[in-house]
This record gives C-alpha cells, structure tokens and sequence, in this order.
C-alpha cells in the first residue's frame, strides 16, 4: 500500500459519524453496531413480551377464550424463539460491542466489517422468522425445541423458520469469532488476562461456548429439513432413524446455550456490585476460575432435560450428580457476590437494585434446576409449569434483570445524560413485585400437575393462573416506563460526569473516558497497570 | 488473522461433528442395547431348553404413525410365556381407504436393556407390507425369550408402530 493512500485511510479516521440513515447502514464503528444491537433487542423483547400476553391472556381463565389452542401453540414457540435468539442474545452482544473495546482499552473491535454484516443478518432472519406467522398453516408450533416428529408435522413453516435459525446461528457465531479475537489481540499495553473486568471474561468463555454448540444446532436443524423434503431417515424411525438422537443433539447445544444466555448476566452483575458496594469484586480469580468451570460444565449435563424418555440407571445417575456438580462454581459466584457486598459502602441506585435482585431470584431459580436435576423427582416436574417457572426465574430476574441493570448502568456513559432516577425505582419495584406475581405461582400448579404448553387446564388451577396473568399484564406495561427513562436520557436530563458513579473510575477503563465517549475512543491506548 | 481462520475451522469442524453424532450414536445404542431397538431381521435360531420354572409376561402395543389409515391390533394384549418356548401371536390389520397402502413396522421393545432377549424368528416387520383397499390381513409373529434372559426380568413389552410408507416409494 502506498504511502498516500495511508494518509487518506488515517484521515477518515478521524471523522466523525456519517449523516442519515445509511450511517446505520454502512457503520463499522463499535459503538454504532452496539446501538443497533441493543436496539433490536429492545423491539424484539416487546414483540415476544406481546405473544407472551397473548398466552397469558388465553390462561387467565380455563376453557378457552381468545384463541384457538393451534395459535397458542405457535405463540409459545415464537415467543421463546424471539425471547432467546431476538432479545437476549442480541441484547448481550449489543453490549459486547459497545463495552468491550471500551473496557480493554481498544479502538474498535477487531474485525469491524465483520461485525456490521453480524449485524445486518439478524433483522433477515427475523423477517423469515415473522413471515412464518403469514403462511398457511401458520408459524411453527411444537415447541422452541422443535423435536421431531411433531416439528416435521407442521406446514410448510418449516424451511423458513430453518432458514432463520441458520442465519441467526452465523451471525452469532460470527459475533464470537470477533469477540475472542478482539479480547485475544487488542487489549490495552498493561491489560493482562487475569486484569480483564469480569464481564470481558465472562464474554469470552461465553463465545467459545456460541463457537462450539451453534453449528451442532445448524446441523441438527438441517437434518430435520432433510427428513422432511429429502426423504432422509435421521429422525424418522420408518427409514431406522431414532427421534430421541435429535433430542441429544437439541440439548448438546440447549443446556450450553442457557448458559450462553446467563454467563453475560454473570459478568455485568460483577461490574454493578463493586461499584456501588465500593470494593473491588471480591474473589476475582475464583470468579473466573468458576466462570470457566460452568462453561466446561455445560457439556456434560445435556441429558438431564430427558430423564423421561428413558435411560439405563447408571445414565439417570450420572447426568443427576453431574449436573448438581455445576450448582458448585454457581454458589461460589453467589457467595463472592455477598461477600462483595459485605461491608461495603453500597448505595441503591437503578443498577444496583436490579443486580441485587438478581442475586436472590436467581438464586432461587438455581434451587429449582436443584430439584430438577434429581432424576427420580423430575419425572414429576419435567413438562409442567414448574419447569416453566424454574426457567423464568433464571431468564427473566436473571438474564433479563442484568441486560438492565446493565441498560441502567452504562446509559449515563453512553447518552452523556443521567436517567431519571425517580422513574428507574418507581420500574424498579413495578417489575421486581410484578415478576413474582407472575412466576412463583406456575411453581404451584406445576407441582399439582398442569402441564405446560397448553391452552385450556383443569379449573383447580384457576387461581394461580389468574394471578400469574395479572401479574404478566403489571410486568409487561411497567417495561413501557423502562422504553421511557432511555429515550428521556437520550433526548437529555442533566449531564454525566466521567466516573458516572461516585467512585467508579477505579472500577474500569470506561469510567475514564468523558460521557458520552468520542464516536472513535482510545486511539491512543491506556497504560494500564 | 490465524486465530480467525482457526477459531472459524473450529466452528466448522462442530457443525460436522453434528453430524458424525448420528452413526456414533447407532453404533452406541447397539452396542448398549439402550434404545431397545432390534434388527430387522430373524434372530431366534435352534431349539431352547425351555424353562417351565419361570413365567414372563409380555405385553403387546400397536400404534399407528401420523394417523396410518389403518385399524391395527394384537389378537391379545397379554401372554405369559415360559423362556425357550415358542410362540405365535397375530397381528390383524385393515386398510380403511380405498387405495393401496405401504407399511412398515417399527418394533420397540421394553426395557431396552432386555431386548437382545426376545428373539424372533418370523415379524412381519422384517419387511414392508401392503394391504389392498379394506381388506384386513392376519400377520403372525413368532418368537422365543431367551432362557438367559436375566432372573429380575418379569414384564416386557413388545411394541409395532406402523409407519405409512405408501407416497415414499418410488415405484
Ligand atoms: C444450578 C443451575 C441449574 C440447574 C441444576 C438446572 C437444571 C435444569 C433441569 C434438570 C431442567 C430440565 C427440567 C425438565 O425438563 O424436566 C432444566 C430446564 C431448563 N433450564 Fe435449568 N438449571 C439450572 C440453571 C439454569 C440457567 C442458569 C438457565 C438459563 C439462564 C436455565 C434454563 C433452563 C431452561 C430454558 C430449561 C427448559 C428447557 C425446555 O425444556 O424448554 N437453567 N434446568
Ligand atoms: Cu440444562
């Protein structure tokens, strides 16, 4: 390359954004591609919370009212589809993006082109995804599992919703690829492994697990597409294939995948709580140690979403110890959180309030998986609402409480503006009292026997679905206050300093950059040491 | 720019370790006999020393794939039987449609771990059946239960699935 084009290459450097619309378009910036990202998230999280009302609207009473039970069966499966790969998983590479260059001290990611197409797949295979809905026969309906042979049953929804998943897939594997390469080659002179914040590590053990168990969801899909249009036999047991081989495939990547899903919650709990108990994260190499111990883990447990399909005993038993075994690294991280805690300074800000709550709910969402993965006591849990609660517990105060708290957290960093911190308690506690309402009641009628996936129940469980639509309704219009505190501190609201919070820059490398921070930051990298 | 190729050719080699989980996992499950599948074909050879001390009942299911238009039953639905000793029971099934049907049925038998000892010398799963518009047709099987079966097994159950086949042949 010759000297002057360099030159020219230095110079657009050091622009700032394009204007209009194709800026989005076109951008290679990290915190563009960061806002589009959280923004998607934000969207998607509204369209599957609008199925979920949808199904708790149809449970509000037995018997069946507003739709009909095929409908509710594609609502459930659409809405844990846009729940898991729409909202969380974008959400949480939104964050990646824009917080990781930030917090190694990098200028960028490491492959911004990359990151853009990333990007710019999602809203494809979500129109794929949504244009199911459209179609004869309408969108898929057996369940976000898609086990065959109910999944190859439906109509032609099938190749399109495949379609959307393999898209979703690239684009998640392609987000790991840049995060490990990014975290591997750009951190900042000083920035050691072992100095890396909490939520950077967490991330990347989180992308060796999306490198790993995505393509094995690829590939498991795709045979289900070739079983139903290319006559093969993987799935079906006429040709001397076996449907429960897809079931292992399913869950070789589901129980990681959940753990895809909680490991950034981890992370950004572990950046809130020093921070406003003003300690440094108590425990931090056991932190990381226990982060990568539940990401080995994750492998080896699968088997324990299928104790009811039949397993030789030595299998029951191995996968009910194996997976009590991950409840250890989790309980150290609790624990290190409370020792963190311990003493501390704190003070309750949105953030933190979150993060706490995230602590206890969680926790008591792992106490259920507990239950659960005692082989013998699940074949009476397992496809009830008790499932359907122990899963919310950890998604929703889990990994939805730490998207935003996280939101909370780094909106003053990113806007330059503090949010209304009036408005923040008032969703704070709205959702924090709304989300037990909501969930702790399925933990009942699971226990009494209502399975899940169903329209219409027998009228003992009446009142604990009542009480769980009330408490959807409450939980669902309360976000609407969450969509207003961020457009409110993006239109303005008084100025962030740099730190943000009293006391912050000892806590990262984004609390020494100004608010908002310049479109193209640490240019010239930190020193850390 | 290593790392990238390399990290990619890692996500590669996943999705094709998807796929080499299938024959793993046959060859897995006939190794262990975990998922009570048998061959399709006759297993029961020579005579066995029957063992008139012991009795096992075996229980028997049909089901039908899909909605198969078929009515499809056993002639019992139980049978004590002693471990060396062979018996017949039918299979009855009839067309309901109007047009020519293809079959196949699918054995399973439970617990799984046992099924290498139900032995069969003539099924009509062993091959495709067709059935004429409404004519029923009687299908005989004949097995034995090896007398090794071990002492703590007292129930087993043989299952037929049949799968409509009738559109997936060519001819
Ligand atoms: C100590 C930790 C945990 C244990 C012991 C555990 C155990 C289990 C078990 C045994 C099941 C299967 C229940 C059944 O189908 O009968 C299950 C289901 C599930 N778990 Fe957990 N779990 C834990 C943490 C988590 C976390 C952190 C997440 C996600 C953030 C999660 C998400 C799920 C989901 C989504 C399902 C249901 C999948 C489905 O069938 O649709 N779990 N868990
Ligand atoms: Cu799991």
């Amino acid at each position: 390359m010759s000297a002057v084009t360099h030159e020219d290459l230095h110079d657009h450097h050091d622009h700032g954004p394009a204007k209009g619309f194709l800026r989005w378009v076109f951008t290679t910036n990290h915190k563009d591609i960061g806002t589009l990202y959280l923004t998607t998230a934000l969207i998607m999280f509204f369209v599957g919370g609008a199925m979920s009302l949808v199904i708790r609207a149809e449970l509000f009473q037995p018997g069946l009212q507003f739709v009909d039970p095929g409908f509710f069966n594609q609502m459930t499966t659409l809405h844990a589809l846009i729940m898991v790969f729409g909202a969380v998983m974008p959400a949480f590479a939104g964050l990646a993006n824009w917080m990781i260059p930030i917090m190694i001290g990098a200028p960028d990611m490491a492959l911004p082109r990359l990151n853009n197409w990333s990007f710019w797949l999602l809203p494809f295979a979500f129109a794929l995804l949504a244009s199911t809905l459209f179609m004869d026969g309408g969108a898929p309906a057996a369940g976000w599992t898609l086990y065959p042979p109910l999944v190859l049953q439906g109509g032609n929804n099938l190749p399109f919703a495949i379609f959307s998943i393999h898209l979703l897939g690239i684009s998640s594997i392609m987000a790991a690829i840049n995060i490990i390469v990014t975290i591997f080659n750009m951190r900042a002179p000083g920035m050691t492994m072992m100095k890396l914040p909490m939520f950077v590590w967490t991330w990347l053990i989180t992308a060796f697990l999306l490198i790993l168990v995505m393509p094995v969801f690829a590939g498991a899909v795709t045979m289900l597409l070739t079983d139903k249009f290319f006559g093969t036999s993987f799935f079906n047991a006429a040709g001397g294939g076996d449907p429960v081989l897809y079931q292992h495939l399913f869950w070789f990547f589901g129980h990681p995948e959940v753990y895809i899903l909680i490991l950034p919650s981890f992370g950004v709990v572990s950046q809130i709580i020093p921070t406003f108990a003003r300690k440094p994260l108590f425990g931090y190499s056991s932190m990381v140690y226990a982060t990568a111990s539940i990401g080995l883990l994750s492998f080896v447990v699968w088997a324990h979403h299928q104790y009811t399909v039949g397993m030789p005993l030595a299998g029951e038993l191995y996968f009910t110890y194996a997976t009590m075994l991950i409840a250890v690294p989790t309980g150290v991280k609790v624990f290190n959180w409370v020792a963190t805690m311990w003493k501390g300074a704190m003070t309750f800000e949105t953030p933190m309030l979150f993060a706490i709550a995230f602590v206890v709910l969680f926790t008591f969402g792992g106490f259920t998986g507990l239950m659960m993965s005692i082989s013998p006591a699940d074949l009476q849990y397992h496809d009830t609402y008790f499932i359907v609660a122990h899963f919310h517990y950890v998604l929703v105060p889990g990994a939805v409480f730490a998207l935003i708290a996280a939101t909370y957290f780094w909106l003053p960093k990113w806007t330059g503006h503090m949010y209304d911190e009036r408005l923040g308690k008032l969703h704070f506690w709205l959702t924090a009292i709304s989300v037990n309402v909501l969930f702790f009641p399925q933990h009942f009628s699971g226990l009494a026997g209502m399975p899940r996936r169903i329209p219409d129940y027998a009228v003992q469980f009446a009142e604990f679905n009542a009480m769980s639509s009330i408490g959807a309704f409450i939980f669902g219009f309360s976000q609407l206050i969450f969509v207003y505190v961020i457009i409110k501190a993006i239109r303005g609201g008084q100025p962030a300093t740099d730190e943000v919070w009293e006391g912050a820059a000892e806590h990262g490398l984004e609390w020494q950059l100004p608010s908002p921070p310049p479109y193209h930051s640490w240019e010239v990298a930190p020193l850390v040491k | 720019m290593r790392l990238v190729r390399r990290i990619a050719f890692v996500a590669v080699a996943m999705f094709g370790f998807g796929f080499a989980m299938v024959p793993f996992y046959n060859v897995f499950c006939e190794w262990t006999g975990l998922n009570g599948k048998v061959k399709g074909e006759a297993t029961a050879t020579g005579e066995y020393r029957v063992d008139a001390s012991r009795e096992i009942t075996l229980e028997f299911i049909t089901s039908l794939n899909e909605g198969m238009p078929l009515a499809f039953r056993a002639e019992k639905s139980k049978l004590k039987v002693h471990p060396g000793q062979y018996y017949t029971v039918n299979f009855y099934a009839e067309n309901l449609t109007d047009r020519q049907l293809t079959g196949q049925a699918i054995p399973s038998i439970a617990p799984g771990l046992f099924a290498e000892y139900l032995k069969k010398a003539e099924c009509f799963c062993f091959s495709e059946q067709k059935f004429e518009p409404h004519r029923e047709r009687t299908m005989p099987v004949r097995f034995v239960v090896d007398p090794k079966i071990p002492e703590e097994v007292r129930d087993m159950t043989l299952s037929y699935t049949f799968f409509d086949i009738t559109d997936r042949k060519p001819n």
